[in-house]
């Protein structure tokens, strides 16, 4: 098994977080893991992307060229990044803030209303948190009680009580998938 | 103890202190600025001191105080900032004083860029400060070896008096990944009774020093550091090796570019070429001995750099005529694909090249 994400955003969508938390419960699981984000002379609003592997061997480059899938939160993402996904991989689209289908038809495209979950669950924050249940849903690639066991790690005792929410948003994330 | 995650210029920050380390003096420049900052927020707990310099000459300078004093000491930077440090680490040389310099690579030259590159493959190894001196020089290629290398660095340091480097690049110090805190191999560390740490009245002083205006004085001095470093050259060579018994193509890559490589090998395997990799750990002591374990059947020999192509000098003297040597880099930044490795590969083994 070796799953290579990559997660692109806007700056403050938690496109770097949620890449984290997959890497974080991957290495929970024993796994082989590593995350790599984009770095530069980035500005407020623009692009961030981070690419993350979790594999049963050892991770050789840390950069994915060939997607197993892609996590994509606005559009630049998906004009940018619909081309790294491998034939017959999995492309992951906000389609709260992109209004444009998938061009490729040797990919699964699917279409997770991530802000407008989020914003029903009371905090539009969690809105990566939805597009990571999905993928999890998808891909099996580690459990959930992984990603809640890296969370509490992340959050620490002062954020504990968000939990709960980030649980529901991975949750309604999954149960799209699942209809 | 169980594994982290962490940020490799953290890591390095975390491995430093768990070695001993007790003063960081830097300045900042991207991509290491998490390191100087971990080291900002985590040296004082330990009773240690931070201070950023007004410049990279007066952090290398600072690191030549706190090393002569005996102390165990860091400095890090990238590219450009090495090149000012240079005048420091070269008297750092001649004064025989141990201490670990990250430089975590940079395109370039001038200021360049700030995304990864291996185009300071000869000022790491060659020396770019004066004189006749060598410094080793660590390229880890996964953050577990990072943090291992970081935590021998400073033993190495201590035990031959000589600065050590440890090289990255962009990726290694800005990605995640699983660590562990292992202790380095016990070594037989001698006191450092030339440091100048005040002689009480007791002792006659210490004179830390690399200026010996007598001719003689001087060859004398430099070929004792001659010596030393024919010791490092046999203790000290670092390499991994993979199928080197019965490869077409045999890849020599470090660091970042070793990993990509590794991926560009699994590929050729898949499509039944035998490709074997030599990955020097020591850039310096560079790692001759592994060359010779090159099967005779083999074509030719691939060096894949983030450079225009630095250590492909060494490969030469290494393979001494043996073999035809190859190049395939990219620079300024970009990472090569493994694609393209792969297409390199192929023109050598199907005698294309």
């Amino acid at each position: 098994m070796e799953e290579r994400v990559i997660m692109a955003g806007f700056g403050g969508q938690g496109v770097m977080s949620m890449g984290q938390l997959l890497t974080y419960a991957g290495m929970i699981e024993g796994k082989n893991v590593s995350w790599l984000p984009s770095y530069g002379p980035e500005m407020r609003g623009g692009t961030a992307n981070c690419n993350v592997i979790v594999s049963d061997k050892p991770v050789g480059s840390p950069i994915v060229t060939e997607a197993t899938a892609a996590i994509v939160m606005n559009r630049p993402s998906l004009d940018k990044f619909e081309s790294f996904v491998v034939k017959d991989g999995n492309l992951l689209i906000n389609s709260s803030l992109i209004d444009k289908k998938a061009e490729r038809d040797d990919i699964n495209a699917y279409y997770i209303p991530a802000n407008e979950i989020a914003v029903e669950l009371g905090n539009g924050k969690v809105a990566n948190m939805v597009m990571l249940g999905a993928y999890l849903e998808l891909t099996k690639a580690v459990k959930v009680e992984s990603v809640l066991e890296a969370l509490k790690k992340v959050f620490g005792k002062t954020k504990a009580h968000l939990i709960p929410l980030n649980e529901k948003a991975l949750e309604r994330g999954a149960e799209l998938i699942r209809k | 103890m169980a594994k982290i995650l962490m940020k490799g210029n953290e890591a390095i920050g975390a491995a430093a202190i768990k070695a001993g380390c007790k003063y960081f003096f830097g300045y900042p420049i991207t991509p290491q600025n998490e390191l100087p900052e971990y080291m900002s927020r985590e040296l004082p707990k330990v009773g240690g001191v931070f201070l950023q310099a007004e410049s990279e000459v007066a952090a290398i300078n600072m690191v030549y105080g706190a090393a002569g004093a005996g102390a165990r000491v860091m400095t890090s930077s990238s590219s450009p900032g090495i090149a000012l440090k240079q005048e420091g680490i070269s008297y750092i040389a001649g004064a025989e004083l141990p201490c670990v310099i990250v430089n975590i690579v940079r395109g370039g030259p001038g200021l360049g860029g700030i995304q990864p590159a291996q185009s300071d493959y000869y000022q790491s190894t060659r020396g770019g400060g004066n004189g006749d001196y060598r410094t080793v020089v660590y390229a880890p290629a996964t953050l577990q070896e990072t943090v291992d290398l970081v935590m021998e660095a400073f033993d190495v340091a201590d035990q031959y008096r000589i600065p050590v480097m440890v090289v990255g690049d962009g990726m290694i110090g800005q990605m995640m990944e699983p660590v562990e805190f292992k202790e380095p191999k016990k070594r037989n560390l001698p006191p450092k009774d030339w440091a100048t740490t005040g002689t009480k009245g007791q002792r006659k002083p210490n004179i830390i020093n690399s200026l010996f205006i007598d001719p003689k004085e001087l060859e004398d001095h430099v070929l004792r550091l001659e010596e030393k470093y024919k010791v490092i050259k046999q203790n000290e060579v670092r390499y991994e090796t993979y199928n080197l018994e019965d490869a077409d193509v045999v890849v020599v890559a470090y660091g970042t570019t070793s990993r990509v490589v590794k991926n560009a090998i699994a590929k050729c395997e898949a499509e039944g070429l035998r490709v074997g990799l030599i990955r020097p750990i020591t850039l310096w002591p560079f790692p001759d001995e592994a060359f010779e374990k090159i099967s005779d059947k083999t074509k030719g020999i691939l060096t894949v750099e983030m450079s225009t192509g630095q250590m492909i000098d060494d490969v030469k003297i290494a393979i001494n005529g043996r073999k035809p040597v190859y190049f395939y880099g990219r620079t300024g930044g970009m990472v090569p694909e493994p694609d393209a490795i792969v297409a390199e590969i192929k023109k050598i083994a199907g005698g294309e090249k």
